[in-house]
């Protein structure tokens, strides 16, 4: 593929980048990394500094993690790289014009001039319509450290939890507040679990291993309404087939939307995410966007697509550093997601919305390890990997080079994967086997 | 506190400073040290922070667990018996001055 001409960043070229997340300071990273030594700010809205979010609903619910261990580097290495990062500093506009970004911060208003402007601003959590279920101090979402700290405290044995939405952020706080001796009821409007991002096979396991493990799953129903006593907290949750759950605490995990307003108001395309190319580039060349805010293009299956992910917001950060220090390359890592419950380990590789066949290995009715496999054309292009991180391992070598094997030995659990890794590759073509 | 060492896949090495209890891996990410991709910030789910550790150490750590062995297995650089996930490896005083090799693919 030839490289469109690419301007990389000068060498005393200010680059800020809006958003203190994974996205953001693996970006401020790299860019060190690769040798960029010209000034860096990070405008975070957030009073910490940047900090792993997937352990929220794990680890650190759970209080196996400490804040401290969240952090993804020590504040003291941005001080040592020379990253200046402005807390609780809230991004209010771009001018394009002259290239500065209006900031509103503990000191005020401030105008921070750039000559490279990365957006990483992720996103929140959706909320129920019933802005007043969500001034309930035992309403919570979840996105921050600060919303696990206040849900946490609520987290006590035999406290009622309704879980809104059976995504995988409800499904794990479901798991933790299960560990943790909640009663815990899951609320999920669609006919099943994880349904934006699974195939029944998996939806249907999820829900067996919730039940085994206490937790009731109410699928099928929608949230009427969120019942608030005259104290502003939350006693119940109305279902929309009429029952009432008497509740202590709700977590409502029904999504997140990306923050593309700032982008928006700037006058750069937005579709439900900052809309940029394959190089992370936005309309205006000195605008970057990196991470969750995305609408970027799918390197495997084409169009454009959103991805909430850190291995996905890694690789942007890092094809923004590229990009600024003059080695350019597309984004085109296949995506992938992992999600903990109990003792479950679920790892995603690749995305494959129109496949034609899919491979089940092993049994997702009895046990708790299982995999499956999303096939086009023969090809396998997506892997959905229960318990069996080996395994996983292989499928990602298997999706990235889409290989073509005896699907009859895909399924037997007793084939050792990496045997048909090692036929595919002697298969592919360009390894001397097979002309053409 | 103390001491550990990073040599890159090309030879570079980098002298770094750890406090007891931090993971090899966080130590790497504070540091800026190459290679140590860590795409899952130490939950033992992608097997990018593999790192070789100079014989001399490798019998002072605490043995892998099943998962640790798992992930190693199928790491993108061929593991050997010195082969630890460094988010798996928690830095104590008996350990200043480890020395590890970070392999050039993860």
């Amino acid at each position: 593929m030839e490289l469109p001409n690419i301007e990389s960043a000068g060498a005393d070229d200010r680059v800020v980048i809006v958003g203190g997340g994974q996205a953001g300071a693996e970006c401020a990273a790299t860019l060190r990394m690769l040798g960029f030594a010209g000034p860096i700010t990070i405008l975070s809205e957030e009073p910490t500094h940047p900090y792993s979010r997937p352990p929220l609903s794990k680890g650190y619910l759970l209080g196996d993690v400490t804040s401290t261990d969240l952090y993804i580097r020590p504040p003291a290495t941005y001080e040592d790289q020379r990253v200046e990062v402005r807390l609780a500093t809230r991004a209010t506009g771009i001018d394009r014009d002259t290239q500065t970004v209006r900031t509103d911060g503990p000191d005020g208003d401030d105008d921070v001039s750039y000559d490279w402007l990365v957006l990483a601003t992720g996103g929140r959590a959706r909320l129920l319509p019933d802005a007043r279920a969500h001034a309930a101090p035992n309403v919570h979402t979840l996105r921050r450290l600060a919303d696990i700290d206040e849900m946490r405290a609520q987290f006590t044995p035999g406290a009622r939890l309704a879980v809104l939405g059976g995504g995988y952020v409800g499904l794990e706080v479901a798991a933790v507040a299960r560990k943790s001796g909640l009663d815990v009821t899951v609320v999920e409007a669609g006919p099943r679990v994880l349904a934006r991002v699974t195939l029944p096979v998996v939806s249907d396991f999820y829900e067996r291993i919730h039940k085994e493990q206490g937790v009731d799953i109410r699928t099928c129903r929608f949230v009427d309404s969120v019942e608030v006593g005259a104290d502003g907290r939350a006693v119940a949750v109305k279902l929309s087939d009429g029952v009432t759950l008497p509740i202590d605490l709700v977590v409502v995990g029904i999504g997140m939307e990306a923050n593309d307003e700032l982008a928006h108001d700037a006058g750069l395309a937005v579709d439900g995410g900052v809309v940029v190319d394959e190089f992370c580039r936005t309309e205006d060349p000195r605008i970057l966007a990196v991470g969750d805010c995305t609408r970027h293009p799918c390197a495997q299956n084409g169009g454009l697509r959103r991805v909430e992910s850190v291995p996905n917001a890694l690789e942007q950060a890092k094809v923004v550093a590229a990009a600024l220090t003059g080695n350019a390359r597309p984004y085109d890592a296949i995506p992938w997601f992992w999600s903990d419950q109990y003792d479950v380990k679920l790892q995603v590789v690749g995305l494959c919305p129109s496949h034609d066949e899919i491979i089940v290995r092993g049994s997702a009715d009895e046990g708790r390890s299982f995999s499956l496999f999303y096939l086009k054309d023969g090809a396998i292009r997506a892997a959905d990997v229960v318990n069996n991180p080996r395994d996983f391992m292989v499928a990602k070598k298997l999706v990235a080079m889409q290989a073509e094997v005896d699907t009859s030995r895909l399924a037997d659990p007793a084939t050792p994967l990496k045997e048909l890794l090692v036929a595919a590759t002697a298969e592919a073509p360009g390894n001397g086997s097979r002309d053409g | 506190m103390g001491r550990v060492v990073f040599i890159r896949a090309d030879g570079v090495k980098t002298d770094t400073t750890a406090e007891n209890g931090q993971s090899l891996m966080q130590v790497a990410r504070a540091n800026l040290v190459p290679g140590i991709v860590a795409e899952c910030g130490g939950e033992l789910s992608c097997a990018t922070c593999h790192v070789f550790v100079d014989e001399q150490w490798v019998s002072l750590l605490p043995p892998k667990s099943e998962e640790e062995e798992d992930m190693l297995e199928v790491a993108a650089a061929e593991p050997t018996e010195c082969s630890r996930l460094s988010c798996q490896v928690k830095f104590s005083p008996d350990l200043d001055g480890i020395v590890v090799t970070v392999p050039a693919v993860q």
